[in-house]
C-alpha cells in the first residue's frame, strides 16, 4: 500500500500510563515520515487484559469504546505486538455475532503494529547520528508470532551504521510476563524473568530494545530489582534518539 | 479451593528443585534442536503439517462412521473389540480378557491412554503382575513416579539418579553411570521377562478403518517384542486415534517422529493387523483392541473445542513450552502435561477438576507453533479460562463451568471495564495516576518479589499528544 496521509495511533494503557514518552517517539517517527498522526482521545485499551483472563463481556465493553475513535478507513498503528495482536487476532473472535462486527473487523484489517507500519508500509530510511552501541533485542512473542513482524524490528536496527545487535541464547523463549499470569503464576513468571534476563545479560548489551513495554516493564523491572544489568528502552524512543 | 492449592505447592516444589529443572532444561534444548533440524525447509513444514491437520480433521469430522468401519475390519482380521465408556470400564475389561485367558504376568509396552486408566494399579490390585518394558517407564516403575513426560516419560531423572535406582533394584549388576551400560542392563533384565510373560498391552499411534490395522511406533524393539512374543495382546487407545486410510498413515508417522524426538523414522513401525494364523511360526493367538471414551465424545461436540483431538501426541508441545521446562511434568499433577495437559485435561476432568491449569500459560504461542496437526492451543486455552470463570455462550458440554469464579476478581474486572469504557472516567483516572505518583506503591504483591514496581509517567501520552499538537481527530 502507498504511504497515507493520515494515520491513527493507539498507544495501548500501558504506554499512556507508564511508558508515554515510547507512544510520543512512535508518533513522532511517523510524523517526520510525512504522515499526519491523530492521536483520538477517547481511546482507552484494547481490552486484552480481560480477554486473556477469561472476562470477555467485560473485554468485549472496552474493545467496543475504542471502535468510535478509528473510524475513518486509515491505518491505525499501534506500538505493541501484543495489543495490536490483540485487534487484530481476537477482535474477530470477540465480536463474532455482535451487531458492530463489521465496524470491529475493518479496524481489525486497518491494523498495524509500529515497526510493521514503519517498514511495511512507510519503507523508512534512517540515518543513525548516534555513538556506537552494542544493543540486544526482545522480540515480544505476540510480534513474534501472532503478528509475524519480528524481522520489522531487525529491519530497522539494521539501518543504525552504528549500532551493533547481540543475539541472546533462546531468543524466541518467552520473558515471562504474560499480562496477568506475571500475577496469577508469579513465581514460574518469576523463574522466567531470571532465564531472560540472565541470558540478555550474558550478551553484554549496553541497552534491551524491545517492541513492546509489556515484556520491557518485566525485564526492565527485573534488571533494576536484580540492581544489575543493562537499560531497557522501546525500540520508537531508541529509533528517535539515533536519528535525531 | 483445594485443587488450586495443590497445583500451588507442587509448582513451589518444582521451583526449588535446582536438579530438576537442570534436567529438563537440558533435555528440552536438547530435543528442540534436533526436531529444528528435521525441518530445514519452512515451506515444506507447513505443507507437511497442512497435510497432517487434513488427515486428522477429516479423521474426526468422520469418527463415528470410521470406528463402525475399524470395528469391522478388525473383527474380519480375527482381533477381538471392546467399546469402554471410561476408566474402570476399560480395565475392568481389560482384567476380564486376562483372567479368561489365565494370564498373570504382563509385559506392557508405552500407553498413555493406560495412564489415563490407571490401568497399572488395577491390575496389580488384582494380584497380576505388570513389567513396563520401555526404558523409561521401566524406570519410573522402579521409582513408582507417573511419567513426567508423554513420549519421555523418565526425562526429569539424569543418568545419575538412574544409576542410583538401578543399584537398589538390581544389586547383582555392577554400578555404573554410563547410559550406554544402563541401557544394556535393563534391555537383559527385561528380554528374559518378555520370554515368560503371559500376555502384552500395547498403545496404538493410528487406528486405521480402511484396513483394520493399528501402527506402533517406538524405538526400543520393546513394543515389538510386548505385541508378538507372549500369546495374548491386548491394544488399548483414545477413540480419536482411529483414521481412515493406510495412506493417511505416511504423513502423519512423518511429522510424529520429527516432531516428537526429532528422528526421521523411529527404529521400529509395527503395523498389527491381525493374530497368528495356522501356517504362521510366531505372534499372539489373541489379539483384542479396546478403545476408550474417557469424554473424547464429549470434546467432539464443541466445534471450536473439538481441535483438541486432533493430537498425536508427539509432546512438542511440551517440548517448546517455556513454562513446562520451568515446572517439569509432575507440577501439573495430570496425566497429560504441558500446553495439551492444560487444553485436554480441564475438557477430560472438568474445569472444577483442573481448570487451574490454564493459569499456567503466558499465551506466548511457541506450541501452537511446533504442533505438527496445528491445534490452536493458546485460543483453546484462552477458551478454557472464559468457560472457568463465566459460562460462554455455547451449548459445550463441558463440566465445571463457571466453577472457578471468584466474585473479587469478577468485581476487579468489572470495575476495569467500566473505567476502560468510559473515556472521561478513563482520563479522570490518569489524571489521578500521573499527578499522585508518588503514592504508587513501592511494594505489589507478587510481581516486586521479582521485579521494581513500575510507576505512573508524570504526564500521560494523552497529556503529551496534546501538547506536541497532534490532532484528536
Amino acid at each position: 500500500m502507498p504511504a497515507p496521509e493520515r494515520a491513527y495511533f493507539f498507544a495501548t494503557c500501558l504506554i499512556d500510563l507508564l511508558y508515554p514518552k515510547a507512544g510520543l517517539a512512535g508518533m513522532q517517527l511517523i510524523r517526520r515520515a510525512g504522515v499526519e498522526v491523530i492521536f483520538p482521545e477517547d481511546q482507552t485499551c484494547c481490552g486484552q487484559p480481560a480477554f486473556n483472563s477469561g472476562y470477555r463481556d467485560e473485554a468485549l465493553a472496552v474493545a467496543r469504546a475504542q471502535l468510535a475513535c478509528f473510524r475513518r478507513d486509515i491505518p491505525v498503528v499501534v506500538p505493541s505486538g501484543s495489543c495490536a495482536g490483540m485487534i487484530k487476532a481476537h477482535w474477530p473472535e470477540l465480536f463474532a455475532g455482535q451487531p458492530d462486527e463489521a465496524q470491529a473487523l475493518a479496524v481489525a484489517a486497518r491494523t498495524y503494529e509500529l515497526t510493521e507500519f514503519l517498514v511495511d508500509v512507510l519503507d523508512i530510511q534512517l540515518a543513525d547520528l548516534g555513538e556506537p552501541v552494542k544493543i540486544a533485542v526482545h522480540t515480544s512473542c505476540s510480534a513474534r508470532r501472532e503478528m509475524g513482524v519480528a524481522d520489522c524490528i531487525q529491519t530497522l536496527l539494521a539501518q543504525l551504521d552504528k549500532v551493533e545487535v547481540l543475539t541472546q541464547d533462546r531468543e524466541a523463549e518467552c520473558c515471562g510476563f504474560g499480562g496477568t499470569f506475571a500475577v496469577k503464576q508469579a513465581d514460574i513468571a518469576g523463574a522466567m524473568v531470571k532465564d531472560k534476563t540472565d541470558a540478555l545479560r550474558a550478551t553484554g548489551a549496553e541497552r534491551v530494545i524491545s517492541q513492546d513495554c509489556g515484556c520491557l516493564m518485566n525485564i526492565g523491572g527485573a534488571f533494576e530489582h536484580q540492581g544489575d544489568g543493562p537499560a531497557t528502552q522501546h525500540v520508537a524512543e531508541f529509533l528517535l534518539e539515533r536519528t535525531s | 479451593m483445594n485443587q488450586t492449592r495443590e497445583f500451588h505447592h507442587r509448582i513451589d516444589d518444582a521451583l526449588h528443585n535446582d536438579q530438576l529443572r537442570s534436567n529438563f532444561r537440558s533435555a528440552m534444548t536438547g530435543v528442540m534442536e534436533r526436531r529444528a533440524q528435521q525441518f530445514p525447509d519452512d515451506d515444506q513444514l507447513q505443507a507437511l503439517r497442512e497435510q497432517a491437520q487434513a488427515v486428522r480433521a477429516n479423521s474426526l469430522v468422520k469418527q463415528p462412521e470410521l470406528l463402525e468401519r475399524l470395528e469391522q475390519k478388525l473383527t474380519e482380521n480375527g482381533i477381538q473389540v471392546h467399546w469402554a465408556e471410561g476408566s474402570e470400564q476399560a480395565n475392568a475389561i481389560i482384567h476380564g480378557i486376562l483372567e479368561a485367558a489365565g494370564a498373570k504376568t504382563v509385559v506392557k509396552g508405552k500407553s498413555m491412554v493406560s495412564e489415563e486408566t490407571e490401568l497399572n494399579q488395577y491390575l496389580e490390585q488384582r494380584g497380576i503382575q505388570i513389567i513396563e518394558s520401555d526404558l523409561g517407564e521401566y524406570i519410573i516403575q522402579l521409582a513408582k513416579e507417573p511419567p513426567s513426560h508423554i513420549v519421555m516419560p523418565a526425562v526429569h531423572k539424569n543418568r545419575f539418579e538412574v544409576a542410583e535406582l538401578f543399584r537398589e533394584f538390581h544389586p547383582d549388576i555392577p554400578y555404573t553411570e554410563d547410559v550406554d551400560e544402563l541401557t544394556q542392563t535393563a534391555r537383559q533384565v527385561l528380554r528374559t521377562r518378555f520370554a515368560n510373560a503371559d500376555a502384552g498391552v500395547s498403545g496404538v499411534n493410528f487406528a486405521v478403518a480402511e484396513t483394520g490395522t493399528l501402527c506402533l511406533v517406538e524405538n526400543e524393539g520393546n513394543g515389538r517384542l510386548s505385541t508378538t512374543a507372549p500369546r495374548l495382546h491386548i491394544a488399548i487407545t483414545g477413540i480419536e486415534k482411529v483414521v481412515e486410510k493406510l495412506s493417511d498413515v505416511p504423513p502423519l508417522l512423518e511429522i510424529l517422529t520429527k516432531s516428537a524426538t526429532g528422528q526421521p523414522i523411529t527404529t521400529y513401525f509395527n503395523m498389527i493387523s491381525r493374530p497368528r494364523q495356522p501356517n504362521e511360526l510366531d505372534g499372539p493367538e489373541a489379539v483384542h483392541l479396546v478403545l476408550l471414551d474417557n469424554g473424547r465424545s464429549r470434546i467432539r461436540v464443541d466445534e471450536e473445542l473439538l481441535d483438541t483431538l486432533r493430537c498425536i501426541r508427539c509432546g512438542a508441545c511440551i517440548n517448546h513450552c517455556p513454562v513446562y521446562v520451568q515446572l517439569g511434568g509432575h507440577a501439573y499433577g495430570t496425566v497429560y502435561p504441558g500446553p495439551i495437559g492444560i487444553a485436554l485435561e480441564p475438557q477430560r476432568l472438568g474445569l472444577d477438576q483442573a481448570g487451574t491449569l490454564t493459569s499456567a500459560c503466558t499465551m506466548c504461542g511457541a506450541c501452537a507453533e511446533v504442533c505438527p496437526v496445528k491445534i490452536p492451543l493458546p485460543k483453546l486455552i484462552n477458551r478454557l479460562r472464559a468457560e472457568s470463570v463465566n459460562e460462554q455462550r455455547t451449548t459445550t458440554p463441558l463440566s465445571g463451568r463457571g466453577s472457578l469464579r471468584k466474585p473479587s476478581e469478577a468485581t476487579i474486572w468489572k470495575l476495569w471495564s467500566r473505567l476502560n469504557s468510559h473515556p472521561r472516567l478513563y482520563r479522570m483516572f490518569t489524571f489521578a495516576a500521573t499527578r499522585l505518583r508518588w503514592l504508587t506503591p513501592g511494594k505489589l504483591g507478587a510481581w516486586t518479589r521479582y521485579r521494581s514496581a513500575p510507576r505512573p509517567a508524570r504526564q500521560s501520552l494523552h497529556d503529551l499528544a496534546r501538547k506536541e499538537g497532534f490532532s484528536n481527530e
